[in-house]
């Protein structure tokens, strides 16, 4: 292969190089100060808004020829939002693309951490829609911004203890937020609560772009990550208290489906190349028979 | 006897040797024309001290200068520090003071709805400066929350519902709750009886006062009634025209009134 032959008439992953110069010092201002919302200029993307633009644009500015990018939506390789990122990229960059989490060096995602530990030198990008943690408690960005400096966050603990006023514990299952490094409180994106601890002292590197609210913020590889909770209400992650259905595993992030319209469902691994390289290796679950009829 | 009262006081004074706020020659110009101008005085821990005069006078305008939401154009505030230090209000840095303002002070809006986080519980109003100085118990928070909506006559079975279920006067006393929480040294008091009927007007005025006797507050009440301050107040400012017309004890003032101003004051207010 040439060069990049199907990459005529765009520059090597689409955005041109001063956008990435741009992008780039942003995510290096990031990783600097980890969790901190460092503001870009966030370019038009050819998809929607809400469709991972942000994420886009940080895969985009660190992507090389010789990278190997994985795309997920909710864990799956093959939902619509990962299917049409990973083509844009074999397009546009000309990048081998894969599934496997372990042959990636760059994964994007939208909202799941793969279950399979990552390692040093991958880097896992996260789409992000609404990047501050306080937005819903405090509209205003004047006054987030002044939060943040001086560290007064008090509201986000506001938040959980009306949590548990209505419903007896911490009922945020998803953009679970938590503190870095014991500085900055960072909204995780909407990534179930069961992928926090992942987080925590990641050997990869994390980036996370949120292209309609134009910010950029990191957490470099070893950063201290902890769940805010109460001293009496300890931050949990959920429990699931069935095995995936195809492939057995416990201890996973569980999705659950829908069978008939009579009440029948499964549950089965959110994180899709986990299940399927589980069933290469021959491990089944209870309905991996009748699935595969 | 009364040599002996006066007496202890002097005795008391000393010991209290520095005022808790002290203000300065405050002037606040809005462009050519005048916010406040010219303002001194100090206030003693435990001391109620009102601020009187008709709409436009600068009474509001002067409390935002004195509780840091707006930079005087000139003057100086200091304010005696828990350590026991006086320090110029607007040389402490914005995180000092804003510290300041959830902590050691509090401040009552005249419409509860600007003090109060109207969408959350009334549980969680009175607990957010507790967490927000670190407080990170649950059931602590909440028995302090039960405890605080108590003194302020709220129902316990009221702790999980939003102020906006609230009727004026139970918001206002439930803006009060959550600024005693942290045991303030402080309060600023913006016409805190406006908009409410006089049967709760009553019942509010009556609770401030017992809970400034029983926590020895300091208080800065800003209102347009004299009844107010009457019952409320140590001592008076009266305001015109941004300026202070007179200032002495609340009883002298208002039984025998020296300036021009104050005596028309004094004499406007309606006999039943």
């Amino acid at each position: 292969m040439t060069a990049h032959p199907q990459t005529s008439g765009y520059n090597f992953a689409y955005l041109d190089e001063q956008t990435k110069r741009m992008i780039r010092r942003a995510i290096l201002k990031a990783i600097a100060i980890p969790g901190y919302q460092v503001p870009f200029a966030s370019r038009e993307m050819p998809m929607p808004y809400g469709w991972g633009t942000g994420g886009v644009q940080v895969t985009a500015a660190i992507l090389g020829p010789r990278d190997v990018l994985k795309v997920i939506d909710q864990g799956a390789d093959d939902t619509t939002n990962a299917v049409s990122i990973r083509k844009f990229f074999e397009r546009v960059a000309g990048v081998e693309t894969t599934t496997r989490t372990a042959d990636a060096t760059i994964i994007q995602t939208r909202h799941r951490i793969p279950e399979a530990p990552l390692r040093e030198g991958q880097v896992l990008v996260y789409q992000v829609p609404i990047p501050e943690p306080l937005r819903f408690l405090e509209p205003r960005e004047t006054e987030t911004r002044k939060m943040h400096a001086l560290e007064e966050y008090g509201l986000m603990h506001v938040k959980l203890y009306e949590d548990i006023a209505r419903n007896g514990h911490i009922a945020t299952t998803y953009a679970y937020p938590v503190k870095i490094e014991g500085r900055y409180v960072m909204d995780p994106s909407p990534t179930p609560k069961f992928d926090n601890p992942k987080m925590h002292m990641s050997e990869a590197l994390q980036l996370f772009g949120a292209g309609r609210e134009k910010r950029i913020y990191a957490l470099p590889p070893y950063t201290d990550v902890v769940s805010l909770d109460f001293e009496d209400h300890p931050f949990e992650v959920q429990r699931f208290d069935r095995p995936c259905a195809l492939c057995g595993a416990e201890q996973v992030y569980l999705d659950e489906v829908v069978l008939d319209d009579r009440g029948g469902r499964m549950f089965v691994c959110s994180d899709t190349d986990h299940c399927e390289s589980r069933q290469a290796q021959g491990l089944r679950g209870e309905l991996s028979g009748e699935a595969a009829q | 006897m009364n040599a002996a009262a006066a007496q202890i006081e002097n005795l008391d004074r000393s010991s209290e040797a520095l005022p808790l706020l002290s203000v300065r020659s405050v002037s606040k110009a809005y462009g050519a024309r005048i916010g406040c101008t010219e303002v001194n005085f100090d206030i003693w821990p435990g001391e109620v001290l009102a601020i009187v005069g008709e709409s436009g006078s600068g009474k509001t305008t002067l409390l935002n200068c004195i509780s840091t939401r707006l930079e005087p154009t000139s003057g100086t505030i200091a304010y005696r520090m828990r350590d026991g230090e006086m320090r110029d209000l607007y040389q402490l840095g914005e995180a000092e003071r804003r510290f300041l303002l959830r902590t050691d002070w509090g401040f009552v809006h005249q419409n509860p709805a600007d003090g109060l986080r109207m969408t959350v519980s009334a549980g969680a109003n009175v607990g957010e400066r507790l967490m927000a100085v670190g407080h990170r118990h649950y059931g602590e928070l909440r028995a302090t929350a039960t405890d605080w909506l108590g003194r302020v006559e709220i129902g316990a079975d009221r702790i999980d519902d939003q102020p906006r279920a609230f009727s004026g006067g139970m918001r206002q006393r439930l803006q009060i709750a959550r600024n005693l929480v942290t045991a303030p040294r402080l309060v600023f008091m913006d016409e805190p009886t406006g908009g409410l009927d006089v049967s709760v007007q009553a019942r509010l005025l009556d609770l401030v006062r017992g809970l400034v006797n029983e926590l020895g507050l300091s208080v800065i009440i800003v209102t347009h009634d004299l009844a107010v301050a009457r019952l409320l107040s140590h001592r008076m400012l009266v305001m015109k025209d941004g300026r202070v017309v007179e200032h002495g004890l609340t009883d002298r003032l208002l039984d025998d009134p020296q300036a021009p101003y104050t005596q028309l004051l004094v004499s406007s207010i309606l006999q039943v």
